[in-house]
């Protein structure tokens, strides 16, 4: 209760701090427009496109983020992946990783959680990457702006070099503990 | 409209639907959180759009590829990651700035890097990370995603 507290505290100092931001750049904009009245028409035009683009996939997109965060709760994800192995794994994490939503900061506590549960570290490395880059609502709008190709291409690469990347880690983690314990028998 | 915008608006109103079909009271509560979050989104995506207006209005494309082009070679890309890892922007809107780039002369590979470093390094949860994870995951997680961040540009730059 008191963490939900804080964050709700730590939510709204944050859309404070946007709504100011949001007021500087505009002033700073309406400035520039008036000193190079030449640029008005460029500027507008650009912005109002990216603006109607936007303004037709957000909401779907807010939509399918609620959705996932209701329906697949944390409880769910940590039971999934507390008990998988193998490199099954490591893509059972990217997986869980790619569902929820939230924060990077949010998956952190729960990757905790994970190792003290016994998890692979390979797994769990897959799981933050994956929460980081990987979210399907976000992979939506990267079709939207960059194209099929581009969306696909680079999701198939960050899903076989972070698979990579866990592995390694794992590998580089043991070899580490193991040469300290060896160290300290001495 | 296009095909993406209609087909991402169709998809999520059938998982909306589904939805409501399974559980009536959860769905209720999934739009209160979506709602919320888009008012809490609202502001960075107006700033990320004025500033994108301002760049391609400001800045001649001449420039922009210069920096981050192809004529920019190793150096460009190098920049892009350091200002993605550095960088803390919603990566929901790091998307259009990227598009922007790329119309402006930005070459495949440093906005591939961008968005790559954008979302899987974070400097500023860098602290946290160490905190919950220990110095030595968090910081080989983070520096081996900066490498993978380049690799996953240059094999798209010689594909796409």
């Amino acid at each position: 209760m008191k963490d939900y507290v804080k964050e709700k505290g730590t939510q709204r100092k944050g859309m404070k701090r946007d709504a100011i931001i949001l007021g500087i750049t505009l002033i700073i904009t309406i400035a520039l427009l008036s000193i190079f009245p030449d640029k008005q028409e460029a500027v507008i035009t650009t912005s109002w496109n990216f603006f109607i683009e936007m303004i037709l996939i957000l909401p779907a997109v807010m939509v399918l983020m609620g959705l996932f965060s209701v329906f697949v709760p944390k409880e769910m994800v940590v039971r999934y992946l507390g008990k998988a192995a193998g490199i099954k794994a490591v893509f059972l994490g990217i997986l869980m990783g790619s569902l929820p939503t939230g924060p990077l900061y949010v998956a952190f506590p729960m990757a905790s959680a994970l190792i003290k549960k016994g998890a692979k570290i390979s797994c769990i490395i897959a799981f933050i990457s994956a929460w980081a880059c990987i979210k399907i609502p976000q992979e939506v709008v990267e079709l939207q702006f960059l194209g099929p190709k581009f969306m696909a291409a680079r999701l198939i690469l960050t899903i076989i070099f972070v698979a990579i990347m866990g592995i390694l880690i794992e590998r580089l983690i043991e070899w580490s503990d193991k040469k300290k314990q060896t160290n300290l028998r001495r | 409209m296009n095909t993406t915008t209609i087909f991402i608006n169709v998809f999520t109103f059938g998982c909306l639907i589904f939805a409501i079909i399974k559980d009536r009271i959860k769905t209720k509560q999934a739009l209160t959180v979506s709602l919320k979050s888009f008012f809490r989104i609202i502001p960075s995506v107006l700033i990320i759009i004025i500033f994108i207006g301002l760049l391609l209005g400001f800045i001649p494309q001449s420039q922009i590829s210069k920096i981050v082009g192809e004529q920019a070679g190793f150096g460009g890309v190098l920049i892009v990651a350091l200002l993605g890892a550095f960088l803390h922007i919603p990566s929901l809107i790091s998307f259009p700035l990227a598009a922007s780039l790329l119309k402006s002369g930005a070459s495949v590979t440093s906005v591939a890097v961008f968005i790559t470093t954008l979302t899987m390094i974070g400097v500023v949860t860098l602290p946290l990370e160490i905190k919950e994870l220990g110095k030595k995951m968090a910081l080989m997680r983070n520096g081996i995603s900066f490498v993978i961040a380049i690799i996953i540009g240059i094999i798209m730059g010689v594909f796409l």
